[in-house]
């Protein structure tokens, strides 16, 4: 038995070859991951360079507290207010919805729902989260606009109202689904130690569990906000798309979102101020949605809880 | 030994007898409510799903399927639709898959923990949250004027691509991250490079997940309106995209990836926003089917999770 004639499985070239090869993947799945970033800044910088050419001809003062956004009409205005107090509007009825019953249903499925209830109800949640939205906007055009006026009779047909509702309703499974995640990640033995000290399952669930997964439902709130702010057919369907200055729910009124919509349904040479002034209610929108996600990571970062 | 008077409900068996049971009543009364609201939601939107299913109902002819928009309802169909939205689909798979997968397995697999992946991953999470009609203003700007693809099929393809990528990704990096570590030790131990440790041993467990995040990708894609209006998709259409099949060799073309093209979705809000209700009948039809494309890949994705994970056992 010799051991000199040992020859190696694989030659030096191919070993080379092999390492080669292992670099060249490497670098194209790098490429792949980039183009997340690319995403991210080609977004940044359509918008901005389309809205610098909007702000040449309309100064960011006028933008930002005229009260009347008429872009496309011969006395033209361009306040962006009215556009974010539509949009400001349908959020906050969405929300006045969303909320309280997102988390009643999450406490709920977390806390106190048999196995089998859960387990059936989860699925459904999230298969209800793929609904395209343009359906929910015939929900509320046909069914709870008719429903609304029945209640009151002076409720135009177009109103921020009952989009505002069906955009709630249509975030209640998004929101329950990600509370209910959160808490079912208070670790077990907290709920043990509130049980051993003789709370029930309601305090255990409002003072332990609501409290310790607090950082992720105000996430899941987070996200249930930005969806509503970027909700676009709900709106465009049912609110009506003439920009109207007021946060009085039961009057029509565009949102940002549903301008962008209006003006793209049109014919607007590119390059004209019409086509400029979507990419900068665009920046607007993004900005919105900037906001409430820093506000929302600081609450999540100030109180994170940890186990 | 004198008892603290604030302590003294506490002592007494009686009182703390009646706030046990006011409190399990309480929580009697907590579930009742919870499961009530749970239910009332699921059944407003059943009702509502209900009736769209029945609006829509007397349109579900063959005809339908078969014919044009058109001014009048009756005869009004969603073929350019539904022609549209398959081709805008093999676009939007074709393009984001193969990207999607690489970019999970480039973040699970090879990416070194340090501040350019961390952005890396920053940019996945916040795309996620990017309203959806933003995407459309970035392919207005990007694909139609700067790569000037107009307004075609291709870009629109490319826009739900873009859309649809974050959520290929984290279904992807999830099921990759379920591979168990020895798995992935036992390959480097015989001596396996790390690409090859990801094709033949990673890749293959984490099929199932993969393919869930595809679909579950291309069911969002599917129903998303607002970034293919921005674009400029016709909501009337009147004739096909060129067919991608030809009798001549190579029997393939890709002319239709330059044609103007509308989507269901689209076609659905067009008939929405009209006033004569006779086309809401129509819009009522082309949304019950447009759910249940949806819900049909969704049932698939879930299926395909069940079917997978029982498969699999460590």
């Amino acid at each position: 038995m010799s051991t000199t004639d040992f020859t190696p499985a694989l030659s030096r070239s191919a070993l080379r070859y092999r390492k080669l090869r292992d670099r060249t993947i490497e670098l194209l799945l790098l490429a792949a991951a980039l183009v997340a970033v690319f995403t991210t800044l080609a977004i940044v910088a359509i918008l901005l360079i389309e809205s610098s050419a909007f702000f040449e001809h309309v100064s960011i003062v006028d933008f930002l507290t005229d009260t009347m956004w008429t872009p496309l009409f011969a006395d033209a205005h361009y306040g962006i207010l009215p556009l974010v107090a539509g949009t400001l509007t349908t959020t906050m009825v969405a929300l006045i919805v969303a909320v309280p019953l997102g988390t009643l249903i999450a406490i709920y499925l977390s806390e106190f729902a048999p196995h089998r209830i859960r387990e059936t109800v989860k699925p459904i949640l999230e298969l209800l989260g793929a609904v395209p939205t343009v359906v929910y906007g015939y929900f509320a055009l046909t069914m709870v606009t008719p429903a609304l006026q029945w209640l009151m009779p002076d409720l135009p047909g177009f109103n921020m109202l009952s989009a505002g509702l069906v955009i709630g309703l249509m975030i209640v499974p998004y929101v329950s689904s990600l509370s209910e995640d959160a808490m079912r990640a208070v670790p077990r033995y907290m709920r043990e130690g509130s049980y051993a000290m003789g709370a029930t399952r309601l305090q255990t669930a409002l003072r332990v569990v609501v409290p310790g997964a607090f950082s992720g439902l105000a996430a899941a709130f987070i996200l249930g906000i930005s969806r509503a702010v970027g909700e676009t057919m709900v709106v465009a369907i049912a609110a009506g798309m003439q920009p109207n200055l007021t946060f009085d729910p039961r009057e029509p009124a565009a949102t940002i979102t549903a301008y962008i919509v209006q003006v793209s349904l049109g014919d607007l040479p590119h390059g004209s101020i019409g086509y400029q002034s979507i990419f900068a209610a665009g920046l607007v929108l993004m900005f919105l949605t900037l906001i409430f996600n820093v506000v929302g990571f600081s609450l999540t970062r100030r109180f994170r809880e940890a186990y | 030994m004198s008892v603290n008077p604030a302590m003294a409900p506490f002592l007494d068996p009686n009182s703390v007898k009646r706030g046990l049971s006011r409190r399990k009543v309480l929580d009697k009364v907590f579930v009742i409510i919870g499961l009530t609201v749970m239910l009332a939601c699921l059944a407003i939107l059943a009702v509502l799903f209900i009736d769209l299913i029945k609006d829509g109902s007397e349109r579900f002819t063959w005809d339908f399927f078969t014919n044009f928009a058109s001014r009048r309802a009756e005869r009004a169909g969603i073929l350019a639709a539904w022609v549209g939205t398959t081709l805008i689909m093999v676009v939007t798979a074709i393009c984001a898959v193969p990207v999607g997968v690489a970019a999970a397995i480039y973040l699970e697999e090879y990416a070194p923990k340090n501040w350019f992946t961390a952005i890396i991953e920053i940019n996945v999470t916040n795309l996620a949250g990017v309203p959806s009609i933003v995407y459309g203003l970035l392919a207005l700007g990007l694909f139609v004027y700067e790569f000037d693809l107009g307004q075609s099929i291709a870009a629109a393809g490319l826009t739900l691509a873009l859309l649809i990528l974050p959520i290929v990704i984290v279904a992807t990096r999830e099921s990759i991250r379920s591979v168990p570590k020895a798995i992935r030790e036992a390959a480097y131990g015989l001596g396996a490079t790390r690409w090859e440790v990801t094709k033949d041993h990673v890749l293959p467990y984490s099929t199932g997940g993969i393919l869930t995040g595809m679909i579950l990708g291309l069911s969002r894609a599917i129903g998303e309106t607002a970034p293919i209006i921005t674009i400029g998709a016709l909501s009337f259409i009147a004739f096909l995209p060129e067919s991608p099949f030809t009798s001549e060799f190579p029997f393939i073309s890709f002319g239709w990836l330059n044609d103007p093209f509308t989507a269901m979705p689209i076609q659905m809000f067009n008939w929405v926003s009209r006033p004569d209700p006779a086309f809401q009948a129509n819009a009522a039809a082309a949304g019950a089917i447009l759910l249940g494309m949806t819900l049909m890949m969704n049932a698939v994705a879930i299926w395909i999770r069940y079917r997978f994970r029982k498969k699999i056992n460590w």
